[in-house]
């Protein structure tokens, strides 16, 4: 156990260096004058500018010991805000967290039931529908579900994370709750496609395991044989990829964030493609990279508690 | 000799199409595929493509559906229906050429990672590992903005930020060829690495690597679509994604234009599920381990 966890934590901190590295050299790659890019729209003065420009100069070697030092320094100000960068991305923070991790919440209660339901009862009528629901669900882009939504449920908020002057704990909070409605949904409905496929695939591996036949020769009825036994299995690769897939919907949530002006990390990132803000987006980029490896980090652990194989392999 | 090689190649064929046929989603998919197909092709014979100026639209801007414009008119005046012709081309050519470019660099990476194991694959392996683990959509966002806004680039990006999948399923597809016979006798013979890679462990490969590249495809469309819709696909070239990112910006959904929201969505969801079908059947015909399971 010990040397699996030291084997995980060791790989994600390679992980860390390479992405930090890469994105250090990503955004040397800009064409044209760096000082023009990272100051564009902004009032600078001369002595400002001759700074910058003393920085930029320095040789590439110098400022990568020195990014290395401390990725997440805001050395230089948002173009497009006049603010350090990561100033303006704590406040992004939270929004996202709350789309998000209610998007997941119910994309994986619902598809988990789904999975199972159809899983456990392969080729039925029901399975059937199920699966071609989820691979159409699955082959629409989020955003376009949110623009359908808006344009056909126009009694709910279209945008934003509260309306002008609600006061008091829990006016705001019942306000942003009926904002979350719909960007909850359009993001819901895309992963629930996932979240369903996954469940069903790991129901049907458990299928034909012996332990079931067990239970059914020690006389459980069907119902307990699946929720006692099958189920409980299947759900450790499930819950698993769906920690691991947490990392990704951060990402994912760009254009429904975009779509609904909902005021977190991918209405942010949207925000820093019109300019471009060069700097804003380069350390929204190493969050959202960041964000991935803990991720993926935390569903290995989780994994190896759930199912103390894996780490003695 | 040639003779036989050919007439086991022609039953070969003749069996996997059977198997295909009896997937019946499958040939819906590729029902669709054709449709969309043709459209791309005759693209401009079906619609102009002037009609894709906006300095020489006539109609008005933001009309419904009419006997003139079936789909309605966009902000500026462009028959809705045109534009929709017009993407599909864009919107396949994305995806098979950005699939391309995948490919290649996921196959040549995968079989030398197989092939030559030992730390060549760690690297390599690892490579592909630090390159899953980047979110796809920020990246390519990054990449976009750093090289500027043309198709070409749009193929680009999408092509070198979806390799990792196909490299990882090569190398493992790889490993378990190397060590069969037939493999074992090409190096008992004299054969060298290249002769090997390319004459026995590439056929071999190829057909699993063909089942991924289908799906590869819908993946490759629905990120061209969302890429455009952040206004980062090429102007000149109008996509679905475009249309939908124009329809968003002209606020077409507060004032129920569904003409101008509902159609080019619908078209990306009919080829990306009509390329899953494809690519799922395909999986289960090729892929024996798939075969027993269901």
């Amino acid at each position: 156990m010990r040397g699996y966890v030291l084997k995980k934590v060791g790989w994600s901190i390679g992980t860390l260096l390479f992405v930090v590295v890469f994105n250090f050299f990503l955004f040397r790659l800009l064409p044209g004058d760096p000082i023009g890019l990272y100051t564009r729209g902004r009032n600078m003065s001369p002595d400002q500018l001759v700074r910058l420009r003393q920085q930029l100069n320095r040789p590439i070697s110098e400022q990568f010991v020195e990014y290395l030092g401390n990725p997440f320094a805001s050395t230089i100000n948002s173009t497009r805000f006049n603010r350090p960068v990561w100033d303006i991305i704590g406040e992004r923070v939270w929004p996202t967290v709350l789309l998000v991790g209610t998007a997941v919440l119910v994309a994986a209660v619902v598809g988990v039931w789904l999975g199972i339901r159809s899983g456990w009862r392969r080729g039925s009528r029901f399975d059937r529908i199920t699966t071609g629901t989820t691979n159409t669900l699955y082959a629409m882009p989020e955003f376009w579900v949110g623009m359908m939504l808006i344009m056909w449920l126009p009694f709910f908020p279209s945008g934003g994370i509260n309306s002008v002057g609600v006061s008091g704990f829990f006016a705001t909070a019942v306000d942003t709750a009926w904002h979350l409605v719909l960007p909850v949904t359009a993001l819901a409905v895309v992963y629930l496609a996932e979240y369903t496929s996954i469940m069903r695939a790991s129901l049907v591996d458990e299928l034909r395991q012996d332990y079931l036949t067990l239970a059914r020769a020690k006389g459980l009825r069907e119902d307990l044989v699946r929720r006692r036994h099958a189920v409980p299995n299947a759900l450790l690769p499930t819950m698993t990829l769906i920690f691991l897939n947490l990392g990704f919907v951060i990402g994912g949530a760009i254009t429904v964030e975009y779509v609904f002006s909902w005021p977190g990390l991918g209405l942010l990132t949207a925000e820093a493609l019109r300019g471009p803000d060069i700097p804003l987006l380069q350390a929204v980029f190493l969050l959202f990279s960041l964000g991935v490896i803990v991720f993926t980090l935390l569903a290995d652990l989780l994994y190896a508690v759930l199912d103390p194989r894996v780490s003695t392999r | 000799m040639t003779a036989i090689a050919w007439q086991r190649r022609r039953a070969t064929a003749s069996r996997f199409w059977a198997d295909f046929r009896s997937h019946r989603s499958a040939l819906v998919g590729l029902g669709i595929l054709l449709f969309f197909g043709l459209v791309a092709v005759f693209a401009s014979v079906l619609a102009d493509p002037a009609g894709l100026d906006v300095t020489k639209a006539t109609a008005p801007a933001h009309a419904g559906p009419s006997g003139d414009y079936w789909l309605g008119t966009d902000q500026s005046g462009r028959s809705v229906l045109t534009l929709l012709i017009h993407g599909t081309r864009v919107s396949l050519i994305v995806g098979l050429a950005a699939t391309a470019i995948a490919i290649v660099i996921g196959t040549i990476l995968g079989i030398m990672a197989g092939f030559y194991g030992g730390w060549a694959r760690s690297t390599l392996m690892g490579l592909t590992d630090w390159f899953l683990v980047i979110p796809f959509l920020p990246l390519a966002i990054v990449m976009a903005t750093v090289l500027g806004a043309s198709l070409l680039n749009i193929i680009i990006v999408i092509g070198v930020t979806s390799w990792p999948g196909t490299a990882r399923l090569v190398c493992a597809q790889t490993l378990s060829v190397r060590e069969r016979p037939y493999l074992e006798r090409a190096r008992a013979l004299g054969g060298g690495d290249w002769h090997q890679m390319t004459r026995h462990i590439l056929p071999n490969v190829m057909p699993l690597v063909l089942a991924h590249v289908v799906l590869t495809v819908s993946v490759a469309i629905l990120s061209e679509t969302t890429l455009s819709f952040l206004g980062l696909g090429d102007p000149t070239r109008p996509s679905w994604g475009y249309i939908l990112d124009n329809a968003y910006g002209t606020g077409a959904m507060s004032n129920g234009e569904w003409w101008f929201v509902l159609p080019p969505g619908l078209c990306v969801v009919l080829v990306v599920l009509a390329f899953t079908l494809v690519g799922r059947a395909l999986e289960a015909v090729l892929n024996p381990r798939l075969r027993e399971g269901s």
